[in-house]
């Protein structure tokens, strides 16, 4: 009787013991899922992030095109946008590196020189009458605008979902767990509201009357 | 250091949602005219025209004026609507919003992702600045919104037509790893219970696949409720969703269906006549322009 009932004993610590470990594993595995949905959520979002600063890129030298035509000798401004655009267009981030906020802080800071570039650049055609008039020049104004504000919401779109990912990232026990097994990142990369800046620079008020 | 409590500082303002005072008023129809800005008549054609035009081109537009835009940025305002309202239908992304912001003088005209070659910016801001900017100077309100939606439909027409309604999806999520978990107790007890029992004889083995039974339910409720969590939540349960798969295919029917609390429907069932009327799950991406009159 003593062997059998040490026997079933032993029994039940092993039973409690698989349940326990099979309990944690699969809750693991699921949170495991979770962080891979959410961390394709933070990719995609950033692939967006990257379309609509590439489409601003794009629009550019249209842009330089058109207001070098009536302000030939504004040439300080062109070679700023130039620099600027090409230095924006040498920082690139893979999706695997969004976990280092450097790197994306160096991004944000050479699309930020852009930016006020082409603010400048814009704020050029306030002293030539013809270049505002100009119906091409206009429309492309109107794309800039219209690229800033994707831009935004992108923007604010990415946060969202680093949030939701960090956030799940960091609270949940399983969570933690499977992201220290399976290496997914602490943390991913926020953009920081610009400097001195608390909006994008809104070009279209240049034409108000 | 400094530069830390900078950067700490932002990631606040970054994290932190601002209070927005002006809230997204519900979509009550195809012309919210909360600024009064048409008479009803011209609404009313304006509405039925759009419901038309809906059942054509299933593309939907929708016209928002409000009596002032409390100090946000029209862009910012009127990407809350979007997101609220999802005009257009999911998958397509084929909406449109006319907002007005009278006190401001400001026109925003938004479009979904799936319109944006379609429309473009620079037709969007043309429409704003050849069509609606010189009738709001005069003061004509109800002809440049009707002049506006005039434009919208004229470079929309013909993209999306009859994709039909949209449908419902449901969570991703698969219930893969609750089955095998499911799968693994059994045979883990099946093996347990097989070996007690040729060590203990019938009686006790008994008594331990009763305790084990009890565990093992224990376990898998809490491991159901575990899994299911994330499912429900995700695919948030008693969301437009979840209501729009259970009534998928059967038509809002002519009274108006708009609920009440948390805001609106923003689900599926749009019917094509005078009755209620709802966004079918449309994306936008800040797409559109932006003037002033």
């Amino acid at each position: 009787m003593q062997k059998s009932y040490f026997a079933l004993g032993c029994g039940f610590v092993v039973i409690v013991g698989l349940l326990i470990g099979l309990i944690i594993a699969g809750s693991v595995w699921s949170a495991r899922g979770n962080l891979v949905e959410k961390q394709q959520a933070v990719k995609s979002a950033w692939g967006q992030v990257e379309n609509v600063y590439q489409r601003r890129m794009d629009l550019i030298p249209n842009l330089v095109e058109v207001v070098k035509r009536y302000a030939a000798h504004e040439s300080t401004v062109f070679t700023q946008v130039a620099e600027a655009r090409a230095g924006a267009g040498r920082i690139q981030i893979s999706p695997e590196a969004l976990g280092n906020p450097e790197l994306l802080a160096q991004y944000q800071k050479a699309q930020g020189e852009l930016s006020s570039a082409l603010t400048r650049l814009l704020a050029v055609s306030e002293s030539y009458p013809e270049l505002k008039a100009n119906e091409n020049f206009r429309d492309l104004q109107v794309q800039l605008e219209g690229t800033e504000n994707r831009i935004a919401v992108e923007r604010m779109r990415y946060n969202e979902v680093v949030q939701a990912y960090n956030t799940y990232r960091n609270k949940s026990m399983f969570a933690m767990l499977a992201g220290a097994i399976f290496g997914y990142d602490r943390e991913k990369a926020y953009f920081k509201a610009d400097e001195g800046a608390q909006k994008a620079p809104d070009v279209g008020k240049i034409f108000d009357d | 250091m400094r530069l830390g409590a900078l950067a700490g500082l932002a990631t606040i303002i970054i994290t932190a949602v601002p209070a927005q005072a002006l809230d997204v008023p519900p979509l009550t129809g195809r012309v919210v005219d909360l600024a009064g800005a048409m008479p009803d008549d011209r609404k009313a054609a304006l509405s039925q025209r759009l419901a038309n035009f809906e059942a054509t081109d299933s593309t939907q537009v929708v016209v928002l004026t409000i009596p002032s835009l409390e100090g946000e940025p029209i862009e910012s305002y009127s990407m809350r609507v979007a997101e609220a309202w999802k005009i257009g239908h999911q998958g397509s992304d084929n909406g449109v919003i006319l907002l007005l912001a009278m006190q401001e003088r400001e026109i925003r005209i938004e479009v979904g992702y799936g319109l944006e070659g379609r429309l473009p910016d620079i037709t969007a801001g043309k429409i704003i600045r050849n069509d609606i900017v010189p009738r709001f100077k005069e003061g004509d309100y109800a002809g440049g919104i009707e002049q506006g939606v005039d434009g919208i439909v004229a470079s929309v027409k013909g993209e999306y037509k009859g994709t039909g309604q949209p449908t419902g999806s449901l969570s991703n999520e698969s219930p893969g790893a609750g089955l095998f978990i499911f799968a693994a107790f059994t045979l883990i007890f099946a093996a347990v219970g097989a070996a007690f029992k040729r060590i203990l004889g019938g009686g006790i083995a008994a008594v331990a696949w009763l305790i084990g039974g009890f565990i093992f339910l224990g376990a898998a409720s809490w491991l159901l409720i575990l899994l299911l969590c994330p499912v429900l939540f995700g695919a948030g349960m008693l969301s437009p969703e979840i209501l729009r798969a259970a009534a998928s295919g059967s038509r809002v029917s002519s009274g108006r269906s708009y609920r009440s609390s948390g805001g609106f429907s923003s689900g599926g069932g749009f019917s094509s006549g005078g009755g209620g009327f709802s966004g079918g799950g449309g994306r936008f991406g800040g797409g559109g322009a932006s003037g002033k009159w």
